[in-house]
């Protein structure tokens, strides 16, 4: 990323290279003005020190989820965590199986794919093949508000109009439900799935275009048969990172999917997510250092895996993409 | 896309190209009928014209040439007799082209049916990625929506037209693109001969090829004139002299000269196709 | 040369063949505008129910108990402290990652990790944030619940946002003029501080007001270090407990009477606005970044 080319050669020359010499010569210079080297020197070191704010938020981030939850750890046991089907740290009776929250997460997140993703994708399609530039410039970033809109705006709007909406449709809807927050949801990760696969699809060579017009398909077969297929890696990265994001979602679910755990793929019910968890203890006021406070960083824990993995899978295909290897 | 039969500026020198072509085609023993035939086409690239006012034959059964320095507007040229021109965004067309003597241009007509008719061949290789070699064959009758009675045996058909069949008849399964540049040209080859077209434009095929895979496209071009009316854009003039029976040669945007290739790389009419194919220029 | 009509060779289009085509662009614009309408209704909405709320009295008041009565107050006052400390804290370190990646750092292991990072940052969930503030900003530095420890985990929530839009704004400042600073004897600081700076410095507060306009909504960090949802006071010094706009919508959005949905509804349109502010704020500089002309 050096823009100057003092200090050793940028590329990485060897010693034989003409840049390297001519940069001795220069670094030469440099030590008879030692002054004004050291002031560079101190502040190189400044804004290092910058650079390293994001791997210590990072590392950050990952001590204090390790260190709470090994404190958890040390009073519930893994096989609990995974094993019990009952979320109930709170009651006396108390249970601290992970799986009506995942199941929960996994809920709202899969009707959030359930709107987004064929909608993101058909958009992604007119956007990249068919709209007139001028207006995939308005609406590509137009479509981007959508990603814009502070959470806790959806989480009301998701409670005081969706959900009473979706009651004269659906029955047995309860007030608060995973269906409601769910489509909402849908609706905030739709950009994401829908800018990063037009990305993806308007990536596609036109070489590949070219020779299916050749060869005498119509516009949708090429669209269908060869660049989407083409586009593969880079749609499913943009699927990954949508559903990351509606997994960490927090205050849409917090607000309107209700804070009852509970094992059900029942989206008319109301359920409890991993994050709507945390926002539940953290307004609940638990005194710190007990186990009901370092739950939450188990959850934290358990939430940050999973959406770790997910990008890193997200970030291995765009990569594939971008390399051109998926090609 | 109206054919603009009141052809505003009408080349002095490709009419004359035109009756010297004649003139040679009567010659030889049986005159070949012009399969494809442009009249006055104009194409544009935004306000940049690329081709103004061609006027030049296309005969059947045989291999015609279509040489020029870059820029010259040769691979315009042959886009327009398919109508892939028009999928460049900002392109337009003006002028006539025939095919069995019906416009392609005329209100109405589908750009698709043209095409699946006059097949194309491009300068890279662009096999499907995301298909295996015999789906890549067979990718032309699929995309149209057409149903393959014996898709084993068409595409069998189609790889040994393309003399490729030896080579991976025992891969049909592997994906397109690991073959080499030669294969995946001549996979492009077998994939347009697979829908059995009537005209086969070639552009610049072999530019992205080392000269031993050079030489089997051109090999497989001299089998393929048999049966097919072939148009190759080449910017190398040996290759021209070796594949082809009428030489077009283009040169911004107008075409100077056509003549039975021993005649124009001999006896060259024109002092710029002189210059040119003696090395003065592009 | 006879005119051959077998299907094939027929050239002529058939309107149904068109059709399909037609039909999936109209079903690709649907699965735009039809989102976009969407926000548009529940807007609309929200604007209605919160209109006999909007008034000066709702700006200037303090919560109640009584939905009528209520104001945001303590909240507006506690987001822009919140806002302004978040600036200050994330311009700096924004700033200096973005300079020293973009005009230090030789390309090596550690420069590579920093930038995996910095994407890795920008992926993860806003309220693990959260808990990393209530950890190291309240407990361990011991902030407490204060505004400064609020501002202290927006800022590096931001961080990722504002490191990629300030490099960039330096990307923009044409290399030819680093090297006319360096041809004249001046090191590279100089270089950056009277050069490169000044004249990428539009685009770097671009992007922090951006962020900036992103922040002002977030609410489940907040939520998580410990901000209060029922604040009858201003805060005074960055040791003040405090609350948010957005805190402030969630909790009156948590409540079942209605009356209080009304007063969130009106703190909404008070958000929205705000975050318009900002937006448009940004663009007004972005305009003037691009009438200006260097070279």
């Amino acid at each position: 990323m050096s823009r100057e080319s003092t200090g050793t050669g940028s590329n990485g020359g060897g010693s034989s290279d003409p840049v390297s010499t001519h940069d001795s010569r220069l670094s030469t210079l440099d030590s008879l003005n030692a002054p004004r080297a050291l002031s560079e020197r101190v502040i190189a070191a400044v804004l290092f020190a910058c650079g390293m704010v994001s791997i210590f938020t990072t590392l950050g981030i990952v001590v204090v989820l390790v260190k709470e939850s090994a404190g958890f750890f040390s009073e519930v046991s893994l096989g609990q965590f995974l094993g019990d089907t009952q979320w109930t740290p709170l009651f006396t009776d108390k249970h601290f199986g992970i799986w009506p929250l995942l199941a929960g997460t996994l809920l709202t997140t899969a009707i959030a794919v359930a709107v987004a993703l064929p909608l993101g994708l058909l958009a992604a399609i007119y956007l990249a093949e068919f709209a007139p530039e001028r207006a995939r410039k308005v609406l590509k970033p137009t479509l981007e508000v959508l990603a814009g809109i502070p959470t806790v705006v959806y989480g009301y709007f998701a409670l005081v109009y969706i959900t009473p909406l979706l009651q004269k449709f659906v029955p047995g809807l309860a007030g608060f439900n995973a269906l409601g927050p769910g489509i909402v949801m849908g609706v905030m990760i739709l950009p994401v799935i829908a800018s990063l696969s037009e990305d993806a699809i308007y990536a596609v060579p036109a070489s590949l275009r070219e020779a299916a017009y050749a060869l005498g398909a119509g516009r949708l077969r090429t669209v269908f048969r060869v660049v989407l297929p083409s586009a593969f890696s880079g749609i499913g990265a943009a699927v990954i990172l949508g559903v990351s994001r509606a997994i960490g979602e927090t205050m849409i679910v917090a607000i309107a999917a209700g804070q009852q755990a509970r094992l059900t793929a029942d989206p008319r019910s109301p359920i409890e997510t991993m994050t709507a968890y945390i926002v539940q203890i953290s307004l609940g006021d638990t005194p710190t250092g007990t186990l009901e406070y370092r739950t939450i960083f188990a959850v934290g824990l358990a939430l940050f895996l999973l959406t770790l993995a997910l990008n890193a899978v997200a970030f291995r295909l765009r990569r594939r993409v971008l390399k051109g290897g998926a090609l | 896309m109206a054919p603009e039969e009141n052809g505003t500026r009408r080349s002095f020198t490709s009419g004359a190209g035109l009756e010297r072509a004649a003139r040679a085609a009567d010659a030889t023993a049986a005159p070949p009928d012009a399969k494809m035939a442009a009249h006055d086409l104009h194409a544009w690239f935004g306000t940049n014209e690329a081709l103004k006012g061609i006027t030049l034959s296309i005969p059947e059964k045989r291999v015609t040439a279509i040489i020029g320095p870059s820029g010259c507007g040769k691979s315009t040229f042959v886009r327009c007799l398919n109508r892939m021109h028009e999928v460049v965004p900002g392109a337009r067309v003006r002028g006539r082209v025939t095919l069995d003597g019906q416009d392609i241009y005329a209100s109405g007509v589908n750009p698709v049916r043209v095409r699946r008719r006059v097949g194309m061949v491009f300068q890279k290789p662009n096999p499907f990625p995301a298909m295996s070699i015999q789906e890549n064959v067979l990718a032309g009758l699929r995309l149209s929506g057409e149903h393959a009675p014996d898709p084993a045996g068409t595409a069998e058909k189609a790889l040994r037209q393309a003399a490729l069949w030896d080579e991976v008849k025992d891969i049909l399964k592997r994906s397109g693109s690991s073959l080499s540049g030669g294969q995946q040209q001549r996979l492009c080859i077998a994939r347009a001969l697979a829908l059995e077209p009537e005209v086969l434009l070639m552009d610049e095929p072999c530019s992205a090829l080392d000269p031993i895979a050079t030489a089997r496209i051109e090999e497989l071009i001299h089998e393929l004139r048999e049966r097919y009316t072939i148009a190759i854009v080449t910017h190398n003039m040996q290759q021209a002299a070796r594949v082809a029976d009428f030489t077009a040669f283009f040169y911004q945007g107008e075409l100077v000269e056509v003549d039975r290739t021993d005649v124009l790389f001999t006896h060259p009419s024109n002092r710029k196709t002189e210059d040119y194919i003696t090395g003065r220029f592009g | 040369m006879s005119l051959r009509t077998s299907p094939i060779h027929d050239l002529a289009m058939r309107r149904a063949e068109l059709a399909p085509e037609r039909a999936f662009q109209a079903v690709g614009i649907l699965a735009i505008v039809l989102p976009l309408l969407l926000l548009l209704w529940l807007f609309g909405g929200a604007l209605v129910d919160a209109w006999p709320r909007l008034g000066w009295d709702f700006l200037t008041g303090f919560p109640s108990r009584k939905a009528e009565i209520a104001g945001i107050l303590p909240a507006l006052a506690g987001s822009a402290w919140l806002m302004a400390l978040t600036a200050l804290i994330a311009i700096p370190l924004g700033l200096g990652a973005a300079l020293y990646l973009e005009e230090y750092a030789r390309p090596s292991r550690l420069t590579a990790l920093i930038e995996l990072n910095i994407g890795t940052l920008a992926g993860v969930p806003s309220i693990l944030y959260g808990l990393l503030g209530l950890e190291i900003f309240v407990r361990v530095v011991g902030m407490g619940r204060s505004v400064l420890a609020g501002a202290c985990t927006l800022a590096l929530l931001l961080l990722p946002m504002v490191i990629i839009t300030s490099r960039e704004a330096l990307r923009t400042v044409p290399q030819s003029l680093r090297e006319a600073s360096f041809a004249l004897g001046a090191d590279r600081w100089q270089t950056l501080r009277r050069i490169v700076l000044p004249m990428c410095l539009p685009g770097v507060l671009t992007g922090v007001i951006l962020s900036l306009a992103r922040a002002i909504g977030e609410t489940a960090p907040l939520i998580t270090i410990g901000a209060l949802t029922y604040v009858a006071f201003l805060p005074d010094s960055v040791h003040s407990a405090f609350t948010a706009l957005p805190i402030q919508i969630f909790n009156w959005t948590s409540r079942p009477q209605a009356a209080f949905h009304v007063n969130a509804a009106a703190g909404i349109v008070v958000l929205i606005a705000l975050m318009l502010l900002l937006n448009g704020a940004a663009i007004w500089l972005r305009a003037r970044l691009q009438r200006r002309v260097y070279w």
